[in-house]
């Protein structure tokens, strides 16, 4: 049960960031996305989030924070765990103000490629 | 009759004697003599040798011997040419010059035809792809110990992946009589070991008649089912030596193809009742279809039954836009099967079971089963009728409860009509059903896929789903062959529409790293001849292993677009030492680089584009920008439909 602390910690510190909105919204976003890189979630998810062969989407609308953030600091399945030695409960905050501020997809039907 | 190798003997020694005493006379003409000149004295002496010795030890031969008789290579390729090779891709080397001096002077160049090589493996890997594309095998030589040391990873890949590659290496047998220095590090006792493993048949001809012999046979071998890459080793003394039939005709075997092995009837109508019967019957196929027949087979046998196909895709098994091919939702139909049918499965029990790599049951990993209790499994490969032991292709070990010995398309209309005589006319309407529940998850699948795409459709680095459309865009009116795929999230099978046997040719089969480029030049060659336009999704750290098939490629104007996927890393790795790091709690070291030490392609970044340019390929990037991808890849459409290769680099998102 090492990861309950945190998730409640993480799931505090989201609610904050979340609740300030601007400003201080793009500051941890902007951490956010360098957290998501440096910590290698782009190696499977892709750079936005958008996921692939080796990882599902995680954004835009990624899941609750409880549900993320429960599955990153515990999951026993393919993606390895990130324990607050590798990600601390600030940096997963941030990375979560990331994906949120992932825009939405475009309508595929909008895109002529996909439509043939 | 004359002993082989004294004949050999005989002529190697006659030969050797012509380059030892310079012009000779008693060379010039053919011996049927041991003794073909008068040798010096070579009693051991600590005497000083005589001028005489030291001239014939020392000295420049002045010409070589005439031979007044065909070289053993004229015969060889006579050989060859009964067996319709349309190319020999290979490195030039010593060891076989007897053999290519034939086959480009006494041959004509033609069937075979040379192909220059920069590298054995590339060779290979050549041969590999141009099977996929064309049904047919090529010839390749290698220099001795050395080429087949390079050839080795190609073979391997061969081997695993099912595909005929006559594989010829040059040796020198003859310790006593073979060139000093080089020739003899390049030679071996046995020289097949290397590659035995890992080949169906390997021989040393010692005689003219024996490489006949041998040599249909290996071909023959090689393209029965299971089919699989043959080795021969070539004595140098065997090409170069005159022939002497000494009474005894030589003759070339007639190759008459051998019927692959067929499904046992009983075996047959069991799995037929089943598949019949079944609620949920699933059909998993891997390196099912050999040929567009098979793929025909395939779709019958899923219709006859409504039966959701899950292709692996070692081969073009089902056209993805029918909407039997269910492959999207692969696990989730296993999981829900109670009978379950693998057709030339590389790995059933992989198919049957999940993996996951996470560090329990003391690091070795989770397994899991994907199918229910009670779940009947059925399999037909040929694979069991080739295992050998040193090498763990053949994966873990999973029981069944009917197994076939057997090859796929050679059973297939059997069971197809076992299956139709066995469905009780009371579950037809059931079975019709299934169908349309099917038909129905297909076209959602095919939205959702769309959905997918649209994810990060702007991004930079350029999404694999934008690389992938971008690309089909520029091809779809054409008749298009997907030589090799990269690792891109399986975009194009997921929104593309493959149809035909040669839209999707499978992987390398042993993953051996290298296999993509050489093998894409292969499959290009042979759709060249077809009128085909070829494409491939170029991984990055595959073109570096050997990048100079780039030139090969342009040398022999194979056409061939190669849209680089390039996402700067050998990144299977980067996610690997990621996956370790956070096991162990500790962050992952990235030095300057953006993935862990060791698995980054990046400072300096490698210029895909210049490299190919300077390798002859017309070229393009790296693109950065997506929108800028359509311009490029329309031009290099162009270039290719004129017949030249050309490369467009693109920097992508990792898969």
């Amino acid at each position: 049960m090492r990861a309950a602390p945190y998730l409640a910690l993480a799931a505090l510190a989201a609610g904050l960031i979340l609740a300030q909105g601007g400003a201080a919204l793009a500051a941890s976003t902007e951490n956010g996305r360098h957290v998501f890189m440096r910590a290698g979630c782009w190696q499977c998810h892709g750079t936005m989030g958008q996921g692939g062969v080796a990882g599902p989407k995680l954004a835009p609308d990624p899941l609750p924070f409880d549900a993320l953030s429960t599955f990153v600091r515990a999951t026993n399945r393919a993606m390895p765990p990130y324990r607050e030695e590798v990600l601390s409960d600030a940096d997963l905050a941030d990375l979560y103000a990331y994906l949120q501020s992932i825009p939405k997809a475009p309508d595929p039907k909008s895109i002529r490629l996909l439509n043939w | 009759m004359a002993h082989k190798s004294a004949l050999l003997n005989v002529d190697r020694r006659k030969f050797l004697a012509g380059v030892a005493v310079a012009g000779a006379a008693t060379a010039a003409a053919p011996q049927t003599t041991p003794i073909a000149a008068p040798l010096p004295d070579r009693r051991p002496s600590g005497l000083r040798p005589s001028a005489q010795m030291a001239a014939a030890e020392t000295a420049m031969p002045k010409e070589l011997p005439r031979a007044h008789a065909a070289d053993g290579s004229d015969f060889m390729v006579d050989v060859i040419k009964t067996l319709d090779f349309e190319y020999l891709p290979a490195n030039p080397a010593s060891s076989f010059r007897g053999l290519h001096e034939s086959l480009i002077d006494y041959g004509g160049n033609k069937k075979p035809e040379f192909l220059t090589c920069m590298h054995e493996e590339s060779a290979v890997a050549m041969a590999h792809g141009y099977f996929k594309a064309a049904g047919k095998p090529l010839l390749t030589l290698c220099h001795g110990t050395v080429g087949l040391q390079h050839a080795a990873m190609a073979i391997y890949n061969a081997w695993c992946d099912r595909v005929p590659v006559i594989v010829v290496g040059g040796t020198d047998l003859d310790a006593a009589h073979r060139p000093p220095g080089v020739p003899t590090v390049h030679s071996a006792q046995d020289i097949n070991t290397l590659v035995r493993d890992f080949t169906k048949w390997d021989d040393t001809p010692v005689s003219l008649q024996h490489f006949a012999q041998s040599f249909v046979r290996a071909y023959k071998i090689a393209m029965t089912p299971p089919m699989g890459p043959v080795a021969i080793a070539l004595d140098g003394g065997l090409q170069q030596a005159p022939i002497h039939e000494n009474g005894e005709r030589l003759y070339i075997p007639r190759y008459v193809a051998t019927s692959p092995p067929q499904g046992d009837s009983g075996a047959v109508r069991e799995a037929a009742r089943l598949l019949a019967n079944a609620e949920r019957p699933v059909i998993v196929v891997d390196r099912a279809a050999r040929s567009a027949n098979g793929m025909k087979l395939i779709v019958e046998l899923a219709e006859a039954l409504q039966a959701p196909v899950v292709d692996h895709g070692g081969r073009m098994n089902f056209p993805n836009t029918h909407y039997l091919n269910q492959s999207g939702r692969g696990n989730a139909l296993i999981g829900q099967a109670d009978v379950i049918l693998g057709l030339e499965l590389a790995d059933y029990w992989g198919t049957v079971n999940a993996f996951i790599d996470n560090g329990e049951e003391e690091g070795t990993g989770l397994r899991e089963p994907r199918t229910k209790n009670g779940v009947r499994l059925i399999s037909i490969t040929s694979a069991g009728l080739l295992t050998k032991s040193n090498y763990q292709e053949f994966q873990r070990f999973q029981v069944v409860d009917i197994e076939m010995a057997a090859d796929v398309e050679a059973t297939l209309p059997a069971l197809i009509d076992a299956v139709k005589v066995a469905i009780p006319n009371d579950r037809k309407s059931a079975i019709e059903k299934r169908g349309e529940a099917l038909r129905k998850a297909w076209a959602e699948g095919r939205e959702r896929a769309k959905s997918a795409a649209a994810v990060a459709w702007d991004a930079s680095p350029i999404s694999t789903a934008r690389l992938s459309m971008e690309l089909w865009a520029q091809i779809k009116r054409l008749d298009w062959s997907l030589v090799t795929s990269g690792n891109v999230s399986n975009w194009p099978k997921r929104l593309w529409t493959m149809e035909r046997y040669y839209q999707s040719l499978g992987g390398p089969g042993g993953y051996g790293v290298g296999y993509g480029a050489p093998a894409a030049v292969g499959a290009a060659l042979a759709n060249r001849a077809e009128g085909r336009f070829s494409v491939s999704i170029q991984s990055d750290g595959d073109l570096m292993y050997a990048p100079g098939v780039l030139w090969t490629a342009a040398r022999h104007r194979i056409p061939l677009l190669s849209v680089m996927h390039n996402n700067r890393a050998y990144h299977q790795e980067a996610m690997h030492v990621q996956r370790l790091a956070n096991r162990r709690d500790r962050v992952a070291n990235l030095g300057k680089d953006m993935c862990p030490v060791g698995t980054a392609i990046e400072n300096p970044d490698p210029d895909y584009a210049k490299l190919a340019a300077s390798l002859g390929w017309w070229s393009a990037g790296p693109i950065k920008d997506p929108n800028e991808l359509a311009g490029a890849l329309e031009y290099a459409v162009e270039v290719v439909k004129a017949g030249e290769p050309a490369l467009v680099d693109v920097w992508t998102q990792p898969r």
